[in-house]
């Protein structure tokens, strides 16, 4: 499969602090590539850096074969990105704001009425944007990216902050766009997110990728994490380790007829991230 | 052309519903025609209050504006999205200058229209309020390019635009203050015009004015080059 981000060795340093530390990665077009780690991981300035906002001191980054650090304008046509940080013209209402950049790519009227409609914000074309709800502003930011049709789509927490019916319907979209053949580069710090809607992942630590792969593979790799859950009859709850050693104690429980249910739980993105630094995965 | 088209476009929208920004162009005209046809006193001097505010006009509102719009596109990061979007730095200033400039043109010609310049008086009216102009949106650019968000901005604008509006008007009331002045743009602004019906335009007038030019052109391509627009 053809690769959509190439990313070699990047390192970058603030001072004499190293925020990113000989990044690797590649991104196939047509997936949902997700970027998850804590605040601090170095996230941000990695996508700063893939999005030719910040240069970084070593290494190489490829998007579709473009070299970010010689990026022109019609090149950034290409991409659509929307970073937490990036705001919108409170004054302005939805489709004056989205005007503004279709001025700028020449993009057409029916097109921004299209766009509004495919994020959810049909009928909300004249609403002043200071008046949308956050959800609504996230679907603004949203249709200021998609309206351009670009190939590669960066999403900086697009769903961070927002109610988990706004969030599922942000999900529908990025799923219907790499329905359409879209490569997304997302960062999350919601291990769900990333399991639902990612067909890889790298997790950052420190300025360190520190594991990498599907979402399902890491959580394989992760195995020894199950457990067994079992509801006993006198109403408690206990968790016993999935392995040989507890056969013998869960066959005593069943015999004694002490056992109500058992379920066993799988290793996810959040156990795995925690074992891995010791840390839960918070904003 | 289509980017700065497209911003400029966007100014006009976002200034209308910008009041903080919009009253700049509008107060000191309306001052002006209230003033003028409400105050007649004896020994005053012809269109005393045109003469005035119009002074005082382009020492504050295109000052003001410049770095009000750049500071605020900054702190609510919208002007990061512009430059994402293949906007370069010198398109958006170049659409912000020139939608200030348009609008405070507007407001000179209500007081030339007060003031019943004609002919040559005019010409050096229009003259004098146009570099004024340029002379403060440069000051007030490089304010935005130093101002993180708009309350630092307000922070420098304020002082800046004080000495610039008002010094030329204390100046006619003190001596020491007017000593002070000459140096100042809007001071020899405010003296060819109040010089305007003797067709004398004073070189000494155009010289500070072209140095306090220069000196504005200097200290944006310094800040610009330092600090760039984001």
């Amino acid at each position: 499969m053809e690769m959509m981000i190439s990313a070699n060795n990047i390192v970058k340093s603030f001072g004499s602090k190293k925020v990113l530390d000989g990044i690797s990665f590649h991104v196939r077009k047509g997936h949902i590539f997700g970027l998850l780690g804590p605040s601090g991981a170095g996230k941000t300035t990695l996508i700063k850096i893939l999005t030719g906002q910040l240069k970084q001191d070593l290494g190489i980054v490829e998007i579709n074969g473009l070299d970010t650090n010689n990026l022109t304008g019609e090149d950034h046509k290409k991409f659509g990105i929307m970073m937490d940080n990036f705001g919108i013209y409170e004054r302005l209402n939805c489709y004056e704001n989205l005007k503004v950049f279709a001025d700028i790519y020449g993009i057409k009227k029916d097109c921004i009425l299209n766009t509004l409609k495919k994020v959810g914000l049909a009928g909300a074309e004249k609403t002043t944007a200071s008046k949308l709800s956050k959800g609504m502003k996230s679907r603004l930011r949203l249709a200021r990216v998609f309206m351009t049709n670009p190939d590669m789509i960066f999403l900086d927490e697009p769903t961070s902050g927002l109610d988990p019916a706004t969030a599922d319907e942000i999900h529908k979209i990025m799923l219907a766009e790499k329905e359409k053949g879209k490569t997304i580069f997302l960062t999350t710090h919601t291990m769900p997110e990333a399991e639902k809607l990612c067909n890889d992942i790298i997790i950052m630590h420190d300025g360190n990728i520190i594991e990498h792969g599907s979402p399902e593979e890491i959580c394989r790799r992760y195995h020894h994490q199950r457990m067994l859950k079992i509801h006993l009859t006198n109403g408690t709850d206990i968790q016993l380790p999935y392995n040989e050693n507890t056969a013998d104690k869960v066959a005593e429980l069943i015999r004694n007829g002490h056992v109500e249910t058992i379920h066993t739980t799988e290793p996810n993105l959040e156990t795995v991230f925690m074992e891995l630094t010791g840390k839960e995965l918070a904003i | 052309m289509k980017n700065i088209k497209a911003v400029f476009t966007k100014q006009i929208i976002d200034t209308m519903k910008n009041k903080t920004v919009f009253i700049q162009f509008l107060m000191f005209p309306i001052m002006a025609i209230i003033m003028e046809n409400a105050v007649n006193l004896e020994n005053m001097p012809e269109h005393f209050f045109v003469k005035l505010f119009s002074v005082m006009f382009i020492g504050m509102a295109p000052l003001t504006c410049m770095s009000s719009i750049i500071s605020e596109e900054k702190e609510k990061n919208t002007l990061r999205v512009l430059m994402m979007s293949n906007v370069k730095p010198w398109q958006y200033l170049v659409s912000v200058g020139a939608y200030i400039f348009i609008m405070c043109m507007i407001g000179v010609i209500v007081f030339a229209v007060l003031g019943e310049y004609k002919n040559a008086e005019l010409i050096t009216f229009i003259f004098s309020m146009l570099s004024g102009i340029l002379l403060s949106e440069l000051i007030g650019a490089v304010v935005g390019i130093f101002s993180r968000n708009q309350m630092t901005a307000t922070s420098f604008t304020i002082p800046i635009m004080m000495t610039f509006s008002f010094v030329p008007m204390l100046s006619i009331f003190n001596q020491n203050i007017k000593k002070f002045a000459e140096i100042i743009y809007s001071q020899q602004i405010s003296e060819l015009i109040n010089s305007i019906n003797t067709s004398e335009i004073s070189a000494k007038s155009i010289i500070i004015i072209s140095a306090n030019f220069i000196l504005a052109l200097v200290l944006f391509t310094v800040a610009y080059k330092k600090k760039g627009l984001e």
